[in-house]
């Protein structure tokens, strides 16, 4: 995998083979040290050109669990404001010589543009309205830890669709992964066209509640109110809110998931966002094993085959200076830090 | 160098189709003597196989100057128009600052005293294409100004449009031509935060769309104040099979509605959006396969009048920007020739109605452009070779900006030479000077 941009590129092959190696990931995040060699000498660049705290934090702890070294480029939004055209930013970092470029950045496409100007391989880390991949992947592996398997589930997405890069991506990997998809929302919040999206739409989210296997609730942004998306924060929680009387009409065994921030007390109530069906967090901890997975995908030496214990075995000659660096890359990590 | 003869081809115009040699003067600017065996000329062109054909006329192209000269210059445009055949064009008013006084207007009639082909300013409909007060439409059309529109945005305010129509159907010119108010059909309410066509491909990519029916609201509305005013109205680069089929209607009605369609209109759909390259970045946007359908069939029945290419060059940095980001607009000058002949079907003799004889009239140019090929009339010729096959490539454009959308197309049909005002200023494909 050279790049990966959309999960529309993957197969479901190629979605399993990644969820198997972040378990594998997972295992090592047990041990008393958590760091592995795998992407030893490999420099990732987190180019967040929008603001994020958890998926940067994930991304940046998941390349340093892998021994890469990491740097932040924060340009904000504005770079490209100030005249800068992307290809010139890119190009700037990747004459810098890095192995790997994850981007965030609020317009959609800007991954799979930057894929045309640089041979670094290219991580979305969210893209605009259209993709968020390591989302999904972390959030089929949160499903898988719970069901086994995806197969025959039945997944609602509800809430504000046409402007999520999570609703799209999870749209294509949850079916990819054999579940069905209901999307549930006012037609103001669904993309015009669902032409080709393999689900179903549901306006009516109580029909749905005694059936589905997972809820799955996205962030309403302040923004959609204003351009009079819907009428009230307080309709839109009667009509599409996880309540907490609707929570007690989803099954026992069901999963609550939010991609977060959650707005608590819209689309999903402060209590039901602590009920022991809610996985939000679970969510959270899946992030840095997955990016992990997805980083070694494209970084490192065997490709998708390569199952971690042969990582293990070819780092093995390269052990005898690990002390030493181990705190040299302490020290780095701290001034990079301190940076920013 | 004063006089050249085009010998061996064959003469298509609005008259039929005859096989004679035609003789231009530089000195003159007029076509000197049509017929067989003309010799004795300062230069002679053998044009043998190719046909010799009134210059094209493009009612809708940006030239970028003054304001944007790193895009494009009048001069510089006005090369890429003649490699295109073109022997006069109609510049639009978003210029920096905006063509809505006589300053402007004579600045760019200065540039354009020394360009390859003859540049007709078109000048805004209101100040600063603010869609709020009238710009002083009677001075300029004193300049010779014919088309005013606020292309890039419509007009918004109907009761505005309504008093513009009016108020330029009252203007007189006493030259025998009219002046016309060209709209850019576009309700920004229902388009505003769209990027590209409104549909399956914005909902998959995550682009904001615009639909179809933001385009044809103003084509409606724009249809009812020529109904109640009785003023001409064109409609810019119809894109939509709606907009087609209001035209048509508005049309059979006998109101005076005239309209242009755009080569990337009638070729490409929005699935070219799909790898996010903004080249394909256009408003109005690319649409579906069945508003390119729609767009052919327009400009088949004579319902879209002419082809107008909507030049507009952007710098390779302005284009480097996120899709959402990204200026609009694609050149078109060099290439409309080639995408119309390869791709609508039409004959030569078609194409010389929808790109030479009707817009010259609709722009006020009749006189001088859109033919008849005969001797006394100004010299404004390109001659083409219609079976020729030739590969698009941006990095051989002319003109100072390469965003094209045709890029390594494979054409049939291409300008060999043109002539404007008795001047060879192309010559095997190359522009002289």
């Amino acid at each position: 995998m050279k790049n990966l941009v959309t999960i529309a590129d993957l197969s479901r092959g190629e979605i399993e083979q990644i969820l198997d190696l972040a378990e594998s990931f997972a295992e090592t995040q047990t041990r008393a040290i958590p760091k592995v060699p795998a992407l030893r000498g490999k420099t990732v660049v987190l180019a967040f050109f929008e603001d994020s705290t958890r998926t940067r934090t994930s991304f940046d702890l998941a390349a340093r669990r892998l021994s890469a070294d990491v740097v932040n480029f924060s340009a904000g939004s504005s770079a490209t404001n100030k005249g800068e055209s992307l290809r010139d930013t890119v190009e700037t970092i990747s004459a810098m010589g890095v192995d790997a470029i994850v981007v965030r950045h609020a317009s959609s496409g800007v991954p799979s543009q930057l894929t045309q100007w640089t041979e670094a391989a290219i991580v979305n880390a969210g893209d605009g309205w259209h993709q968020h991949p390591t989302q999904a992947l972390l959030d089929a592996y949160t499903i898988r830890q719970r069901f086994g398997s995806l197969d025959g589930r039945k997944i609602a997405i509800c809430g504000d669709i046409n402007h999520s890069r999570v609703a799209r991506s999870n749209v294509q990997l949850f079916t990819k992964l054999g579940a069905e998809v209901i999307l549930v929302g006012p037609r103001t919040l669904l993309p015009p066209s669902l032409a080709g999206w393999p689900v179903k739409v549901e306006p009516d989210i109580d029909v749905l509640l005694p059936e589905i296997d997972v809820a799955y609730f996205l962030r309403i942004q302040q923004e959609r109110l204003s351009d009079g998306l819907f009428p009230s924060v307080r309709e839109y929680r009667s009509l599409y809110g996880l309540t907490l009387d609707r929570s007690h009409r989803l099954r026992p065994d069901a999963l609550i998931m939010h991609p977060g921030p959650m707005n608590r007390g819209v689309e999903i109530d402060a209590q039901v966002a602590d009920d022991p069906r809610a996985v939000v967090l679970n969510q959270v901890s899946s992030g840095v094993p997955v990016r992990m997975a997805v980083l070694y995908s494209v970084l490192g030496p065997g490709q998708f085959d390569t199952k971690f214990e042969a990582i293990e075995a070819a780092s093995l000659p390269e052990r005898q200076p690990t002390k030493n660096l181990v705190g040299e890359d302490y020290v780095a990590d701290k001034q990079v830090k301190g940076d920013r | 160098m004063s006089t050249t003869a085009l010998t061996g081809g064959t003469v298509i115009d609005s008259s039929g189709s005859r096989q004679v040699d035609v003789l231009v003067d530089q000195g003159t600017g007029q076509i000197a003597e049509i017929g067989t065996g003309i010799s004795g000329a300062d230069r002679t062109i053998d044009v043998a196989g190719q046909t010799i054909i009134p210059g094209f006329v493009d009612l809708h192209v940006h030239l970028r100057q003054p304001g944007n000269e790193a895009a494009e210059t009048i001069e510089s445009g006005s090369r890429a128009a003649a490699v295109g055949g073109f022997t006069a064009v109609v510049a639009m008013p978003n210029t920096t600052p905006c063509t809505d006084s006589a300053a402007v207007v004579n600045e760019i009639l200065a540039f354009g005293r020394t360009a390859l082909c003859e540049i007709k300013p078109s000048a805004a409909i209101t100040i600063g294409r603010d869609g709020e007060a009238l710009a002083p439409m009677g001075e300029l059309a004193g300049l010779g100004v014919r088309m005013f529109t606020d292309d890039g945005t419509g007009v918004q305010d109907a009761q505005l449009m309504r008093r513009a129509l009016e108020y330029a159907d009252s203007m007189v010119v006493n030259d025998g031509t009219n002046i016309v108010l060209s709209q850019h059909c576009e309700v920004t309410a229902l388009s505003q935060g769209g990027v590209m066509h409104e549909g399956e491909w914005s909902s998959r990519l995550g682009l904001g769309g615009q639909p179809s029916e933001a385009e044809e609201l103003m084509v409606m509305r724009d249809i009812a104040l020529a109904r109640l005013t009785g003023a001409r109205v064109h409609m810019q680069h119809l894109s939509t099979a709606g907009s087609v089929a209001a035209v048509r209607a508005a049309k059979a009605a006998g109101y005076p509605v005239t309209a242009e369609a755009a080569p990337h209109h009638f070729t490409l759909t929005d699935a070219a959006c799909a790898d996010y390259d903004t080249c394909f970045k256009v408003h109005p946007p690319l649409r579906t396969a069945s508003d390119v359908e729609a767009v052919r069939a327009g400009l088949a029945d004579g319902t879209i009048d002419v082809i107008a290419t909507d030049h507009a060059p952007h710098t390779a940095d302005a284009k480097e920007l996120p899709f959402d980001q990204a200026p609009p607009g694609m050149v078109g000058l060099e290439t409309a020739f080639a995408i119309a002949n390869t791709e609508l079907g039409l004959s030569i003799e078609q194409l010389v109605q929808v790109m030479s004889s009707r817009p010259a009239e609709i722009g006020g140019l009749g006189d001088r452009h859109g033919g008849p090929i005969e001797v006394g009339r100004p010299a404004n010729l390109c001659v083409i070779d219609a079976d020729e096959e030739w590969t698009i490539d941006r990095a051989q454009l002319a003109g100072l900006s390469s965003n094209t959308p045709f890029h390594g197309k494979n054409v049939r049909g291409r300008v060999r030479h043109t002539i404007f005002s008795g001047e060879v200023v192309v010559l095997d494909t190359k522009p002289l000077r």
